[in-house]
């Protein structure tokens, strides 16, 4: 799994390093994957729990993930890439499928970025309203939904941090 | 063992056949101004994005007073990473242009492939971003959320939100070639190390 352009350096090197470097690669990669997958698995949860009922002069407001479709979208990409992690991670024909798997994983850094990216978006607006739209920031009435909600978006981006250095690794 | 150095590994840039580099080429060059085209409209459009409209508040007497809002890009920081993001997608395409026409003998050191490579995995995740961020906020605007009392804006500002759609879209279509462009290298690269290595390794 050297690119040719290590591979001239690689190749200095004797059979037996060239076996343990290989080794290394593959148990970093392997390394990476799993934190990636439960990083992704906790953040879908978190979000997924995340539920509020708040009464204002007998005004029910009731905050949950699915009111918004950017944090339904979270919740959904983050539990197909830590389905797809686990997949990579249980298959034993992995030399066979590098393609699939290359470009499977490309899609997937895709898809977590973009998630944490829409559900921020929406946070923000949550968080600190938008005066030239109207719209008046719900985290003062919803403490706890917030709250939650800043935590999953966090362990969203070490997701996302982490599919993204997974994929410069293996270059 | 000690014979094996840098001359005879032949891995760099240019190492492959110069018919296959150049068919496979054509198809990336294709691909990525089609890419530096899509960012480029939608950098520009929402980057130009600007309604102004003059509201009746109210009526006293005879008189209506009036307030003029305007919707700029700028309201949202959603619509400003667009912006970002594709002027960086732009600028990233038309440097990979360039290299790829002009600079032909240009390889650093033997990491030509690895910095392309790196840097177009970069530009796609932002792109990316940008582009999921300035849509979700485009879908708030138009249909509003009941649960946490914000009201549609687009029903007041159509202009504005049509342009900035349109601008939404072109960034998807720009990321999705983008994507393919990255991929095709990846793909060919791998190919490549395969092929010299003699095993398809993984």
């Amino acid at each position: 799994m050297n690119s040719p352009t290590l591979g001239a350096l690689f190749m200095k090197f004797d059979a037996q390093t060239q076996m343990v470097m290989t080794k290394i690669r593959g148990i970093i990669t392997f390394l990476l994957r799993i934190i990636a997958l439960a990083a992704c698995v906790i953040a879908a949860i978190v979000m997924g729990t995340a539920h509020e009922t708040a009464q204002i002069f007998s005004l029910k407001f009731e905050a949950r993930y699915s009111d918004s479709p950017s944090f339904k979208y979270f919740v959904i990409a983050n539990s197909v890439v830590g389905c797809y992690s686990l997949l990579v991670l249980l298959l034993p024909f992995k030399s066979l499928l590098w393609r699939l798997i290359l470009v499977l994983d490309a899609i997937m850094t895709l898809l977590l970025t973009s998630s944490f990216s829409a559900a921020m978006a929406i946070a923000y607006v949550g968080k600190n309203g938008n005066s030239h739209a109207g719209w008046l920031p719900i985290c003062s009435q919803v403490h706890k939904f917030c709250d939650q909600t800043t935590a999953a978006l966090v362990v969203g981006l070490v997701a996302a941090i982490v599919y993204l250095l997974l994929l410069l690794y293996s270059l | 063992m000690a014979s094996l150095g840098v001359e005879k590994a032949g891995f760099g840039y240019n190492s492959i056949g110069s018919s296959v580099r150049e068919r496979k080429m054509l198809v990336i060059v294709l691909l990525r101004s089609l890419s530096l085209l899509a960012t480029l409209a939608a950098a520009l459009v929402m980057g130009l994005n600007k309604e102004t409209k003059t509201f009746v508040v109210a009526t006293v007497g005879t008189s209506s007073i009036k307030v003029t809002l305007t919707a700029k890009f700028q309201d949202t920081p959603a619509n400003i990473f667009l912006v970002v993001a594709c002027a960086l997608a732009t600028f990233h395409n038309i440097l990979m242009l360039a290299l790829e026409i002009f600079g032909k003998k240009l390889d650093a050191n033997g990491n030509r492939f690895m910095l392309i490579s790196i840097l177009d995995i970069i530009n796609l995740t932002v792109l990316s971003a940008g582009a999921a961020s300035s849509a979700f906020m485009g879908e708030l605007a138009k249909n509003g959320n009941t649960h946490a009392q914000w009201n549609k804006v687009c029903d007041k500002f159509e202009k504005f939100c049509n342009h900035g759609a349109g601008a939404t879209l072109a960034s998807f279509i720009g990321l999705a070639l983008l994507l393919a462009v990255t991929l095709i290298t990846n793909l060919r690269l791998r190919q490549a190390t395969n092929n010299a290595n003699g095993n398809a390794s993984v």
